[in-house]
């Protein structure tokens, strides 16, 4: 049997291939281990108990979330104080509650954020610590 | 019908979700080392195959649909994307079909007012087919950040985009929202209008159902159930490398979108789904009408064994002219 245009077929499909399997051949060049936020920064190297406001579980997936709450209460309602799950008290503020101990926000905030291409916000109005030093 | 239809696919799409709601831990270790390579197999060779079944059935004469003037004489005006001539008519009118649905455009409505039908157009069909289907593509681009290690500036820009009004944390994706009221619309079509009702079978609504699982739960993980991205990237790199890990304290909606995922993939090939691949391979599309310029030869003719009049001259030549009858070559 005479088959139709065997050139144009195989070309599609070579092109289906490469596009369905995009990502096994695009930027594979790195390893993939995991990325790990460093907690390397005076602040917390004096701290007796290393915690940060809530539990690391909760603070790794919700950090997000209550820096939003954390702004509309301080901004809105003018309220800045966080009771914690555990009942301390905190000041709300980026600068000056999770900044001071996370002093190093590429060696922290930046490499998860990277890895999964989240583009918080928060430092199109707030100063980078670092970037102010400097 | 209806509720039988709908409530098959229903009933699919319940069982579907409970899968991997009710899975133990090992099934887990399943979901994440096994089940992804099968799928992915499945989908790529499945997906081939139809290709290639549909490519080896000849298609002897053009059937190109012809909504124009075809190409004639040079003073006859030809309509070249509605009776496309050659290559870059068919790669114009595909082009057109792909992006921007075409044919969906021109749908008509028709109603009986007074005693005749009046036809008018009905574009809300083609505008939320058109919305459904980009905002899908761009979903599945915005997914590469896990699938792509250094994330790619586009990916990233694409997202940003995407999040580009900034409602809520995480932002709220236009896509994600567009996608919902596609989905809505091509289901609610499916459900109210009595024609369309009446013609729908459960793979159907099976599609518009599996899909919208799969929005619906990668929605919850992302406003409603945070979900650990650095282990969901790990696991999706750990396909990539050939080395599956499997993290601990993932949310069980992770699993059902990852299983409706795959039940898509597995699923895709061997549904009407196909018509991503199909569509470059639809002779009424692809074809150039060159019917009249061209001689398209059946490919499965029997051979046939044909005497023509020039050998019948030659053969009774002779005799033809004893006669008296009147001969083409003397």
């Amino acid at each position: 049997m005479k088959l139709n245009n065997i050139g144009k077929i195989v070309a599609g499909i070579v092109i289906f291939i490469v596009l369905a399997t995009f990502f096994f051949w695009y930027g594979t060049g790195k390893s993939s281990s995991l990325p790990q936020p460093s907690l390397d920064t005076p602040a917390i190297a004096q701290m007796k108990e290393k915690r940060c406001v809530e539990d690391k579980a909760f603070m790794s997936i919700n950090h997000m979330k209550l820096l939003h709450n954390w702004r509309d209460s301080a901004v809105r309602e003018g309220n800045r104080n966080y009771t914690a799950k555990n009942g301390n008290v905190y000041k709300m503020s980026l600068s000056g509650t999770c900044l001071e101990c996370h002093s190093n926000k590429e060696q922290f905030c930046d490499r998860c954020h990277t890895y999964v291409a989240a583009k918080p916000a928060c430092f199109s109005c707030h100063s980078i610590p670092a970037e102010v030093k400097k | 019908m209806l509720m039988k239809n709908l409530g098959i696919s229903i009933v699919a799409v319940v069982i579907l979700i409970a899968l991997p709601a009710l899975a133990s831990v090992q099934g887990y270790n399943f979901f994440l080392t096994v089940f992804p390579y099968a799928a992915f197999a499945v989908f790529l060779g499945g997906f081939i195959y139809r290709m290639v079944k549909w490519w080896i059935i000849p298609v002897p004469f053009r059937i190109t649909t012809t909504c124009g003037q075809q190409k004639s004489l040079p003073w006859i005006k030809q309509s070249p994307l509605e009776n496309p001539a050659g290559f870059w008519g068919v790669a114009g009118r595909m082009a057109l079909e792909i992006f921007l649905f075409r044919s969906l455009f021109r749908n008509t409505s028709v109603e009986i007012s007074g005693k005749r039908p009046v036809y008018g157009s009905a574009k809300w069909l083609w505008f939320f087919g058109l919305v459904f289907h980009w905002s899908l593509l761009i979903i599945v681009l915005r997914h590469l950040r896990f699938f792509i290690e250094p994330v790619a500036p586009w990916i990233a820009g694409l997202s940003a985009l995407d999040g580009f009004f900034e409602i809520g944390i995480p932002a709220l994706y236009l896509s994600d929202f567009a996608v919902l009221a596609g989905l809505s619309v091509l289901f609610l079509r499916r459900v109210i209008i009595p024609r369309v009702r009446y013609i729908s079978l459960p793979v159907d609504y099976f599609a518009l159902l599996l899909i919208l699982g799969i929005v619906v739960t990668g929605l919850l993980m992302r406003h409603f159930f945070s979900t650990d991205l650095l282990a969901v990237k790990s696991i999706v790199l750990g396909w990539i490398t050939l080395s599956p890990v499997v993290p601990a304290g993932i949310g069980i909606f992770f699993y059902i979108h990852l299983f409706l995922v795959f039940t898509l993939m597995v699923w895709f090939p061997f549904s009407k789904l196909m018509h991503l691949g199909g569509v470059f391979l639809s002779p009424t599309r692809i074809l150039a009408n060159n019917n009249r310029r061209e001689r398209h030869i059946n490919p499965w003719n029997a051979p046939v064994k044909v005497h023509t009049y020039a050998e019948y001259e030659d053969e009774f030549r002779d005799k033809m002219k004893a006669v008296g009858l009147p001969v083409d070559k003397e």
